[in-house]
């Protein structure tokens, strides 16, 4: 079944989202859909599948013009959109996940489900226990659980957004074939990224956005240059690395055991010296969160000990200090949910600005006192210098992922010493992610220490001095940036020693 | 539907249910509405007691606007009320000296017990893990327990054992009231400069900037270097002394004793106050005017009308109601059309 899109056009007050967008997904293909940060791909992709309501322009099913007011309409109609991260319920069981939002009347069938659920698996080559919960499952399988829903449901056209972000790679490997399978069906698959190769790997056509519109659309295969000419009008500038020399150790992990309450990690050492990027490696959910979590003091280990040396040379445990003396000595932490840990709802940027101490502060009473102007003037700096397209008083549940991490940035301390980060650069094009490590280099030439987790192994390759890998919540590795490779970290990821595997 | 829309239907519909319920009374609505008004505002008495009500009811709603700012949800607002008024009871009784010192030490005292009884809620949500929720629930009736003890215990009038209240304390630990009315001028100041000193510290403050900041999201707030168990405890303690300074009012300016009902409610009606003004401090004292009228005037009801004057309280209570339902039905009226503020754009 073909599926048309025409002239859709989307607004968020001045910023136009989406502008006549159109093209159209012939049956039976996986059909790429690529383009830079706020190129309007999760706009689209949100209006085809029924979440958000366009403006203006049509999508048409088979010949059929949808009217859809929600997501349930979306699927009604055979669309089903499969979310980065899949919101499902925690507490259920995979089954009962399954039964929700399903076919049926009032009463759950948990028979017919779970005859339904292996069939749709097992067509998929998915391996799903349905009576484990969903809580422990990995982001991998919760995407599993949910395409298995939405094909249950009578999706015919299956829609993902950066399914890849955050699974292992055998689980891409499954996800893939299960697509190819599905495409062999005479399913449509819409697929949205920002990886050329998988595009490459999965794609028949591509379509590519940028500012709203459609600004290209080819057969696969392509060449590459081709693709980035089209989405960034221009070749990115090509990545120079400094290497600097590292100075004197800054932060020291020792024989860490501790516990964020989803995963352990036990007997971690590392030392992070003045500038010196070291990359954390490994599958999500392996320990390089509670690494950086207790390394920014934000829980307490069970074991070991985490010393930060301060300003004045002296050895800080780092549990003890206080957010706000933390934050005086120099401890930044950039989460990677920019929305729910990073970034306050409802204050703006130039509140944030004030909250974070960017603005300056008077002696005496005006000390207690907020400076609205004072605030707007910063916050203003740091739009103009961290290019975030937003106003001082944006609030940041208005910003795209891509502004919202440069919030972030901007909010760093001038006099940062040591800056720990998780996905740095998750959900952001080629473009911004070589400007934000741009700005992180400028902080590691001023003597800044770097510690950040990434699940993008050509990233821990191309920015990390040193790597660690951690695997099952330990450390079983480390190799220096310039010696690794792409393969023989992917060994390490998963588990393996390469020498072996050889 | 506009703001004006959605802040007069509800009033309207609630005024409607009201003449429905009345006339389901078998009373003559006009008549009733007539003597809400003229009972609340028909005369410089009438006024002068609807400002007796208004003041714990804006105090509360001041001391609510910093918790509720501050992202606690401060059920124990009714307790911190009672434990003022203990504080302000127990400074009237013992302290002796002229009326200007033991008036202070009095409201003194009720701040500090208010903003104690707070703290102790504060305490037990960030120490010891209990929802604030629970504790206010907790501490509210161990507060109200407390004065029961010392009405009847310790402080009982000699040789009566009643739950009426203590003795009248000595005139020197009255606030005084205008000549001919019952409002005591000192009390409505206080309660001005609670609700402006509220609003200013919430709107220019660096403090009040770090209590929204823990409010909408303490993890990230912690993240940002803001204290945020000392910006908790913070706001426990002003509102719990903004309370505390209500039940010092209740007890030295109206009934010059402590009695077991001190608040009476007030502290639960300033939630409904802060809820139906979004949190906000300026328009829930304003608020508050009306229901302290609306409280006032009832009281004609029962003694005219011979109806109960819990028909004040069904009156406020569905105004609430229909209010939060309203904002709650424009809200999904707004999801539905997908407008309003959904992001920008979503990563990609």
């Amino acid at each position: 079944m073909a599926l048309q899109i025409a002239d859709v056009a989307k607004h968020y007050g001045p910023v136009r989202a989406n502008d006549g967008v159109t093209f159209t997904v012939q049956p039976g293909t996986m059909h790429g859909l690529v383009g830079e940060n706020g190129a309007g791909k999760s706009t689209i992709v949100g209006i085809i599948s029924g979440n958000r309501q366009p403006d203006a322009g049509t999508i048409t099913l088979d010949g059929t013009v949808l009217d859809m007011a929600g997501p349930r309409d979306g699927l009604a109609a055979g669309i089903g959109l499969l979310h980065q991260d899949p919101m499902v319920l925690g507490p259920l069981t995979v089954l009962e996940n399954f039964l929700l939002g399903g076919a049926g009347g009032l009463r759950l069938d948990p028979a017919d489900g779970r005859r339904r659920l292996a069939a749709v698996t097992e067509q998929l080559g998915f391996d799903l226990d349905p009576d484990t919960v969903v809580r422990t499952l990995t982001v991998g399988e919760r995407q599993q659980l949910e395409i298995a829903r939405l094909l249950d449901a009578g999706a015919r056209v299956l829609i993902l957004d950066e399914p890849t972000t955050a699974i292992s790679a055998d689980q891409r490997e499954l996800l893939f074939a299960a697509l190819r399978h599905l495409a062999a069906d005479g399913l449509s698959v819409i697929y949205v990224t920002h990886k050329l190769e998988e595009l490459a790997q999965l794609c028949q056509r591509v379509t590519v956005m940028r500012a709203g519109r459609v600004v290209g659309e080819a057969d696969l295969p392509i060449p590459d240059a081709e693709l980035v000419e089209m989405m960034f009008g221009g070749a990115p500038p090509p990545h120079t690395r400094v290497v600097t020399d590292p100075g004197a150790p800054l932060l020291t992990v020792d024989a860490l055991d501790a516990d964020d309450g989803t995963v352990a990690v036990s007997g971690v050492d590392v030392t992070v010296h003045a500038g010196e990027v070291v990359g954390l490696a490994g599958m999500e959910g392996s320990g390089q969160r509670t690494i950086l979590q207790a390394a920014a003091g934000m829980l307490t280990p069970s074991a070991g000990a985490v010393t930060l040396v301060g300003r004045e040379g002296d050895a800080l445990p780092v549990r003890r200090l206080s957010g706000a003396r933390r934050r005086a000595e120099g401890v930044e932490l950039l989460p990677a949910d920019r929305l729910a840990e990073g970034l306050i709802p409802g204050l703006s940027i130039a509140e944030h600005a004030t909250l974070a101490g960017s603005v300056p502060r008077p002696g005496g009473w005006r000390g207690w006192l907020t400076d609205d102007a004072a605030a707007r003037t910063v916050a203003e700096r740091f739009i103009d210098t961290f290019r975030i397209k937003a106003r001082p008083e944006s609030a940041p549940e208005e910003l795209s992922g891509g502004n919202q991490q440069r919030v972030l940035l901007s909010l760093i301390a001038d006099d940062a010493r040591l800056v720990l980060m998780e996905h740095p650069t998750r959900g952001l094009d080629l473009e911004s992610a070589e400007w934000v490590w741009r700005q992180l280099g400028d902080r590691v030439e001023a003597g800044a220490g770097i510690m950040f987790a990434s699940s993008d192994v050509d990233e821990l390759l191309e920015r990390a001095d040193r790597i660690l890998v951690c695997f099952a919540g330990r450390v079983i590795a480390e190799l220096s940036g310039e010696a690794a490779t792409a393969e023989a970290l992917g060994y390490l990821i998963g588990g393996r020693d390469p020498e072996e595997a050889g | 539907m506009g703001t004006v829309g959605r802040t007069v239907g509800p009033v309207v519909v609630a005024l409607a249910m009201l003449v429905g319920l009345l006339v389901l009374a078998d009373a003559p609505p006009l008549e009733a509405m007539r003597l809400l008004v003229s009972g609340s505002l028909g005369s410089g008495t009438k006024i002068a007691d609807t400002l007796v009500v208004w003041v714990p009811l804006a105090m509360a709603a001041a001391s609510l606007a910093v918790t509720f700012t501050a992202g606690l949800w401060n059920i124990g607002v009714e307790g911190q009320i009672i434990a003022g008024g203990i504080g302000a009871a127990w400074a009237s009784r013992t302290v002796g000296g002229p009326a200007v010192v033991v008036l202070v030490a009095a409201v003194l005292a009720g701040v500090l017990a208010g903003a104690a009884w707070g703290v102790l809620t504060g305490v037990l949500k960030t120490r010891g893990g209990v929802n604030e929720i629970f504790a206010g629930v907790g501490l509210n009736f161990a507060a109200t327990g407390l004065a029961i003890y010392l009405i009847i215990g310790p402080w009982a009038r000699p040789g009566v054992a009643s739950t009426s209240g203590t003795e009248l304390f000595r005139e020197a630990a009255w606030l005084p009231t205008l000549a001919g009315y019952r409002i005591a001028p000192i009390a409505l100041v206080l309660a001005v400069v609670a609700v402006v000193g509220v609003w200013g510290l919430l709107r220019g403050t660096r403090f009040g900037l770090r209590l929204r900041a823990v409010g909408a999201n303490p993890v990230a707030a912690a993240r940002l270097g803001v204290a945020v168990e000392r910006t908790t405890l913070s706001a426990f303690a002003i509102g719990g002394g903004l309370a505390g300074l209500a039940g010092a009012m209740q007890v030295n300016g109206l009934h010059h004793k402590l009695v077991p009902a001190i608040s009476g409610g007030y502290g639960f009606l300033g939630i409904l106050l802060v809820l139906l003004a979004a949190y906000k401090v300026l328009p829930a004292a304003t608020l508050a005017v009306f229901f302290a009228a609306v409280g006032v005037g009832a009281s004609q009801l029962e003694l005219r009308l011979d109806l109960d004057s819990a028909l004040a309280g069904v009156f406020t209570s569905l105004l609430v109601l229909l209010v939060l339902l309203g904002r709650g039905l424009a809200e999904s009226f707004r999801g539905r059309r997908a407008v309003g503020p959904s992001p920008l754009e979503d990563v990609t």
